[in-house]
């Protein structure tokens, strides 16, 4: 078992609270994550899964509650009171975002290997070189052909540019990554090796991670963690194998067992 | 209207008063307050070298793209004692040139001059002149799209951001994007530059052959962009490099040709078509460059021998 508790947690979230107008998006939502967890967060559409993840990530200001993370140098520092700059800088240097739809987080017009490179030339590197050799190595991690990284990623397929949008965060070696329904809209066998992927370059770079999904599958594939929301609060949490194979709440029970046996 | 405390009318300085101008115009075509708020943009873009100061365009009489920002700045740093030079792809003499200059020499009743050395403003399109430029002078391009970011970030919220926080990540990767296609950095004009360590700046489709010429340069460079409502500037004497990487660095154009006229070997050439028959001849395009070699006694290949006592006027 990795050691989790070393240096406290990586990203704390207390009372996290979004209100779009009398519509609640989430509500005093509270967790800790710590060094190379996985958290899994399931829920049915609309039950605020997405908005917890918008302001956990620095993408949304929440109506109330904080969003602390564990900074390199200045330690637990709440994500909302750094400057515009250093928040952004933050969001591309030690944090990754993956979305559900890769249109959301390429940059469509320009080649796979200038994708990757993006974040590189965002923190200064300025050789033409040593990012090629960087992307390359990162389009091999994600199981890329190299042939294609001066294509477009538009001429790839779904999974394929999933896979690019993986690697595009892991360049800069980011020690958490926020992923929003990764699988979602991927045939099955295609889901299966980008889990695979993902399982496999999560434990391997001890990368702390964010889950959301409808997906029960992937959360038992993947995290150690996991919450149930439902109509933006959460109704339980624990350990992924205990809280899908002994739900307590009426509503996990439901959503654990309306999942189709094949 | 007024803006002054004791609310007189505001009155024009002496040395601004217009000489033998059209009449029914006020000097230099616009307004003396219009001039000062394009004033106040200059002030602040120098300020803040490379900085896009956004400023309230006004209509002038020839349409968006034939220099209404660059004639705009030249309205409001002209006065009566300068002497107005006008370039259009560095020649004098073409349609855009002439017209501009004749629309100051009208309005402003100022000198006009084709010689650089004899400027003390110089408006300019698409070229920086061979000569090197003065403190006495001042450089005022006229600018299409004054973002350089425009084309990697359609959002104007998002580039202005992006400026902002100096999130400059993406300019480099349209630079990867075309050596990773072409094997080398195709950009050949408005080639994007930093201004003082900071502000990412479009320089205005001047070739990238003229880029190091805005490095230190001892002239006030102006830019006006009137469709978009922008003002920037480089004050004399800033730093000004151009983007690239370390193992592909920023190189400028070079000709296997020498100026056919002038012989020049050092200037930027245009290929003038002569025939149907695939006749072609390489000249400066600086024309007043050319002129002055010429004058001097350097032949081109097809150039004629000028004796000293011809002036001007090219074969």
């Amino acid at each position: 078992m990795r050691a989790l508790r070393d240096n406290g947690p990586l990203l704390d979230v207390e009372g996290l609270t979004q209100k779009y107008g009398h519509q609640i998006g989430c509500e005093d939502v509270h967790f800790s994550l710590y060094p190379g967890e996985v958290l899994g967060i399931v829920g049915e559409s609309g039950s605020g899964k997405s908005t917890l993840l918008r302001c956990a990530s620095g993408l949304m200001q929440p109506t109330a509650g904080t969003v602390r993370f564990n900074t390199r140098i200045d330690g637990l520092q709440d994500i909302y009171a750094l400057s515009e700059a250093e928040r952004r800088m933050l969001m591309r240097t030690d944090w990754g975002i993956i979305f559900q739809n890769a249109r959301d987080g390429l940059r469509m017009n320009v080649s796979a290997g200038a994708n990757v490179g993006e974040r590189l030339m965002a923190v200064g590197e300025r050789n033409y070189g040593s990012i090629r050799e960087v992307s390359s190595e990162w389009l091999e991690k994600v199981e890329m052909d190299l042939g294609r990284m001066d294509d477009l990623p538009r001429t790839f397929s779904g999974g394929m540019q999933q896979r690019l949008q993986i690697a595009r965060n892991l360049v800069t070696k980011p020690r958490l990554v926020f992923m929003d329904e990764p699988t979602s809209g991927l045939d099955v066998s295609v889901q299966a090796r980008l889990l695979d992927l993902v399982r496999g370059l999560v434990r391997q770079l001890g990368i702390a991670c964010i889950i959301v999904t409808h997906d029960l599958g992937v959360v038992r594939l993947l995290s150690d963690r996991l919450m149930v929301m439902r109509r933006g609060r959460v109704v339980e949490q624990g350990l992924t194998d205990q809280v899908l194979d002994d739900p307590q709440h009426a509503y996990t029970q439901l959503l654990v067992s309306s999942i189709l046996p094949v | 209207m007024s803006i002054t405390q004791e609310a007189q009318p505001w009155q024009a300085p002496e040395h601004d008063k217009p000489v033998e101008q059209v009449e029914g115009y006020n000097f230099a075509y616009l307004d003396e307050q219009t001039k000062r708020m394009i004033r106040r943009a200059i002030l602040k873009g120098v300020a803040i070298p490379g900085y896009q100061v956004p400023f309230g365009s006004r209509e002038m009489p020839l349409p968006y793209g034939w220099g209404t920002g660059g004639m705009q700045v030249t309205a409001a740093v002209i006065g009566k004692d300068d002497t107005l030079k006008v370039i259009d792809q560095g020649a004098d003499d073409t349609t855009n040139a002439v017209n501009i200059r004749r629309f100051f020499a009208k309005t402003a009743g100022v000198a006009t001059t084709e010689k650089t050395a004899d400027a003390s403003l110089i408006q300019t399109r698409h070229r920086i002149p061979e000569k090197p430029l003065t403190d006495a002078q001042i450089l005022i391009y006229q600018v299409p799209i004054p973002e350089p970011l425009r084309w990697v970030e359609p959002r104007e919220t998002e580039t202005r951001k992006m400026h902002a926080l100096e999130e400059y990540g993406v300019m480099h990767v349209s630079l990867y994007e075309s050596i990773a296609r072409f094997g080398r950095i195709t950009t050949a004009y408005n080639y994007p530059v930093q201004v003082n360590g900071r502000y990412i700046m479009a320089p205005s489709p001047i070739p990238k052959f003229d880029n190091p010429k805005m490095h230190q340069m001892a002239a006030l460079q102006l830019f006006g962009a009137g469709r978009e409502k922008r003002i920037y500037a480089v004050p004399p004497y800033t730093d000004v490099k151009s983007l690239d990487f370390e193992d592909h660095p920023f190189t400028i154009q070079s000709w296997e040709e020498n100026c056919a006229l002038c012989g020049a070997k050092d200037s930027y050439l245009d290929e003038v078509i002569t025939d149907d028959a695939g006749g072609k001849m390489y000249v400066c395009s600086d024309s007043d460059y050319c002129a002055e070699r010429r004058e001097a006694g350097h032949v081109g290949d097809q150039g004629e021998p000028q004796s000293p006592a011809k002036k001007g006027g090219a074969e």
